[in-house]
């Protein structure tokens, strides 16, 4: 059953009207805007992002469309996560910086937490990443952490693509936080940065197993600021803790930067394309590559057959009476589940 | 929806709280900090593919600074997709010849937010005044903002 097609109202005025009607649906057919895109279009490109976003039907037919690419023309996507107030994206804004002057083309995707109660958001990772909208080989786009069909790591896979089907050769993907989703999208990039704060001893005792495990590279932002070496230690020894690295694999650098001054940033740059190469020299890149293709069917296949499932069962009312008697007692979930999958 | 202040002038907690009111009525805004050009707003404006562009003008540019806005929009061809709205310290005697320009709405300084998210909702064809449950309509007006974050900093 297809995903709804582009949930945005039809327009209101026709083309060669006068702009008092808001003519913003006039739809090219996503084969137009993929051409478009590819010659470097770079209203194609938003408007490709925003169908690809919102999962709609125009959206998915546009990544069919997009170029098959080989394992050496793929972009590099990097990750950049953390906690909340290290950063980051002052961060993500001096690594675009050292990519540009090494000619590269960079695109962004900062993902900002949205409200539960009214699904929207304050997208505030630009400001910090503003000053480099006249250059044409940056592109930065916003999105909230929330309210995408098939969840964030989805949509921003599918942005990820366009992006780099665009010719972005890095893809920086920021996003705030170490839970669930915020996982998954780490789980999207090649190259994972974790961003810590000076004092960040405490917060690395709390940490979550599992965080420090997809950190290709541990940063501690403001260098400058005390506590920044303290926690760089503290760092280095929890790594130090586990099964010790195999000969050949990637050791985990701990960088201490100041994205405020600019100071570590070219170790930074330096460290993010030694741990490109490292991927692919050691099978590890591919070996990523596949378990992200593997999470990615998995999760559009529930993705689907939970659509399907759900909208047939609240169109025949089913799904009322189901929660009805769950609430109720009369019944419990699993028989309810049985009954939905016609078990 | 983009918020933006464009120019010289330094203030800006008008746009912040019209920033989060958009928020809490369920749009995705961006706030572009202060001092930012006409074509910097507008490259933003295209990069996240926004709905409607609020520009938040006190310092008394806005003849000047708002056309410029809108005839960008025009050589992008923007013009047909993004309405441009201002707000501010704008005379009245100023609305019309703006309005011609290509400015949909002027938002004096006594206007409520809840005035501006309905006028919004209308022009943007969503008729529901609650919060969609799904997937919002991708209103990004880009709210340009200040200097200081309005989303909790990361």
């Amino acid at each position: 059953m297809p995903p709804a097609t582009d949930p945005r109202p039809a327009p209101t005025a026709s083309l060669g009207e006068p702009s008092d009607g808001l003519d913003r649906y006039a739809r090219p057919q996503p084969s137009e805007l993929v051409e478009r895109m590819l010659a470097g279009d770079r209203r194609a490109l938003a408007r490709l992002l925003t169908l690809v976003e919102n999962q709609t039907a125009e959206g998915e037919e546009a990544l069919r469309l997009l170029p098959r690419r080989g394992a050496g023309e793929r972009g590099h996507v990097i990750g950049f996560t953390g906690s909340p107030g290290a950063g980051k994206s002052t961060l993500v804004g001096k690594v675009i910086d050292g990519f540009r002057a090494r000619g590269e083309k960079v695109g962004v995707l900062a993902i900002d937490p949205s409200s539960p109660f009214s699904h929207g958001a304050l997208l505030g990772d630009r400001i910090r990443m503003l000053g480099r909208e006249q250059d044409q080989a940056v592109y930065i786009r916003s999105l909230s952490s929330r309210g995408h069909p098939g969840g964030v790591a989805a949509a921003t896979a599918g942005m990820a693509r366009l992006l780099e089907a665009f010719g972005m050769g890095r893809i920086l993907v920021e996003t705030v936080g170490a839970g669930q989703s915020e996982l998954a999208i780490m789980g999207l990039a090649q190259t994972v940065v974790l961003v810590f704060n000076p004092g960040a001893g405490d917060e690395i005792q709390g940490l979550k197993a599992g965080i420090m495990e997809i950190g290709d590279l541990l940063v501690v932002n403001k260098a400058d600021l005390p506590g920044a070496r303290e926690a760089a230690g503290f760092l280095k020894a929890a790594l130090r803790v586990g099964p010790p690295p195999q000969p050949g694999s990637w050791e985990v650098p701990v960088l201490l930067v100041s994205a405020a001054t600019g100071e570590g940033i070219d170790l930074l740059i330096q460290g993010l394309e030694e741990h490109r190469r490292y991927l692919e020299a050691s099978g590890e890149g591919g070996r990523r590559r596949r378990l992200q293709a593997e999470n990615e069917l998995a999760n559009l296949i529930r993705e689907r057959l939970a659509r399907q499932v759900l909208d047939r069962a609240r169109r025949e009312g089913e799904w009322d009476r189901l929660i009805e008697a769950l609430s109720s007692g009369d019944l419990d979930p699993h028989t309810a589940a049985d009954r939905l999958l016609g078990a | 929806m983009l918020v933006a202040k464009v120019g010289l002038d330094g203030h800006d907690r008008g746009a912040k709280v019209v920033a989060r009111a958009l928020r809490d009525a369920g749009f995705e805004a961006i706030y572009t900090g202060l001092h930012r050009t006409p074509e910097e707003i507008v490259e933003i404006a295209l990069q996240e593919d926004v709905q409607v562009i609020g520009v938040s003008i006190l310092s008394g540019a806005h003849m000047t600074l708002l056309p410029r806005i809108a005839s960008l929009l025009r050589e992008r061809g923007m013009e047909r997709q993004v309405l441009l709205v201002a707000g501010g310290i704008i005379p009245d005697e100023d609305v019309e010849a703006l309005q011609r320009e290509g400015v949909a709405a002027v938002f004096g300084p006594g206007a409520a937010t809840r005035q501006i998210v309905e006028f919004l909702r209308e022009r943007l064809g969503m008729t529901d005044s609650r919060p969609a449950p799904a997937p919002p309509v991708r209103p990004s007006a880009k709210t340009a903002g200040g200097e200081r974050p309005l989303a909790p900093s990361h």
